[in-house]
């Protein structure tokens, strides 16, 4: 399980994802491949209803957004909770679609019952077994995140949180944590035989008896680079493919020019062009 | 932060019964067009506390929500547009939001509400 430069050791997460880390974090290409697989694996699990109508998700750790991205590809909408001002800072400048909020997950959620369609938290909540001071006693601030996770969800939905558990006994602890506050599901490895592609998803769900899912890569394979299957909502597919803004600087300029209709049209709030407008924001296989 | 945000919001302050919903104290309101998705609206619609949100909009300049709703209100589309515009396109930038039951404001700056407690809230 263990990397041994677990960032996690290092310091507490508003401190580690400074802005430097932040903008590191970003812009580096690999990076981004593998969290936003990471997302589509987790949305895979959350198995929303294939009604083709958005949903109202909830990106726990959304760092600068591109957990968030995927989930607005797909047309959903989403509320971004993290603890880093930085992180939140790249985020807001990258002119993701959700809403951020600055929140530490181990204060328990601030959102009302039974409201939320679904929770993802891609390479996040293992932060919450760290004990960076006496008051941050892991136990506790797991149990609160649990429970107000449990509560804000709605009748039938999931949470999967995608996570880096240091060690057996911390991947106990964080599945122990959600059964006790009364969640159902565990803990999904794909690829356990691979060092490089193993993954750890603790899959949640509100009532219901569905059994957990199937992981990955059970009989010792590694992951195909082919895409998986996508599902799209909404009017995003069909938006994304029209308007032949394709490559990346004629996209960039279909932008900046959209933008500066909606400034004509008098829309005040029209953010201003900056390095990451326009910018690719994440790997289509 | 957009009115769909607000109305999701409670004050999450340990001992706190009644923390909802926060007021809305708004110093910087902007508008951004974004897509319209009328199947996203009727999904979200039963889960709206639609006094929350009428009163967050007028608190951010947007009156002309009706008082009261009904689902039959969904099949028309100029109230959809109405509905559509002040949940997911007015933004709070730059304010406050406050607990109504201890008075603890939570700040607003550029767009980000700022949730995080002291040790002696949590
Ligand atoms: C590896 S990053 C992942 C960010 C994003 N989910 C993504 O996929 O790009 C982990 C994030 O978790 C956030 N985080 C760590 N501890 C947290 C806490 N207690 N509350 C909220 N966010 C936290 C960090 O600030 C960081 O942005």
């Amino acid at each position: 399980m263990g990397r041994t430069d677990r960032p996690e050791n290092a310091a507490p997460p508003e401190i580690f994802y400074n802005e430097e880390e932040a903008r590191k974090y970003t812009e580096n290409s690999r990076m981004v491949n593998i969290q936003t697989q990471l997302t589509e694996r987790a949305l895979e699990l959350l198995a929303l209803p294939d009604d083709g109508e958005p949903k109202l998700l909830l990106d726990l750790g959304c760092g600068s957004g591109l957990s968030g991205e995927t989930l607005t590809d797909r047309g959903h909408i989403w509320m971004g909770l993290d603890i880093s001002p930085a992180m939140l800072e790249v985020a807001s400048d990258r002119e993701v679609e959700g809403d951020l909020c600055l929140h530490d997950l181990g204060h328990g959620l601030p959102i009302r019952p039974g409201s939320i369609d679904g929770a993802i938290s891609i390479s996040a909540v293992q932060w919450l077994c760290n004990a960076d001071t006496s008051a941050n006693e892991p136990r506790r601030r797991l149990r609160r995140f649990f429970e107000s996770l449990y509560a804000c969800l709605s009748k039938g939905a999931r949470a999967v949180l995608q996570v880096y558990p240091a060690n057996t006994d911390q991947a106990a602890m964080m599945t122990n944590a959600a059964m006790r506050a009364g969640f159902s599901g565990g803990l999904v490895v794909d690829f356990p035989h691979s060092t490089r592609a193993k993954k750890y998803f603790l899959v949640l769900m509100v009532g219901g008896t569905a059994a957990l899912p199937q992981a990955k890569g059970l009989d010792g394979g590694e992951p195909d680079e082919e895409g998986q299957q996508e599902v799209y909502v909404g009017h995003r597919k069909t938006k994304r493919r029209k308007g032949g803004h394709g490559d990346k600087a004629s996209q960039r300029d279909w932008i900046v020019r959209k933008k500066q209709q909606q400034r004509t049209r008098g829309y005040t709030s029209v953010k201003p062009d900056s390095k990451y407008t326009g910018r690719k924001r994440k790997d289509r296989f | 932060m957009r009115l769909l945000c607000h109305n999701m919001l409670q004050c999450h302050i340990k001992g706190v019964v009644n923390g909802y919903p926060l007021k809305i104290e708004a110093e910087k309101v902007e508008t951004r067009e974004t897509d319209y998705e009328p199947d996203f609206l009727r999904h979200i619609f039963p889960r709206i506390q639609w006094d929350a949100l009428r009163e967050a909009a007028a608190a951010m300049g947007v009156d002309d929500l009706p008082e009261s709703v009904s689902e039959e209100m969904l099949e028309d589309e100029s109230f959809l547009k109405q509905f559509h515009h002040a949940l997911l396109e007015v933004h709070l930038e730059q304010g406050a939001l406050v607990c109504p039951e201890t008075g603890r404001k939570f700040v607003v700056s550029d767009g980000i509400p700022n949730l995080l407690l002291r040790e002696d809230e949590c």
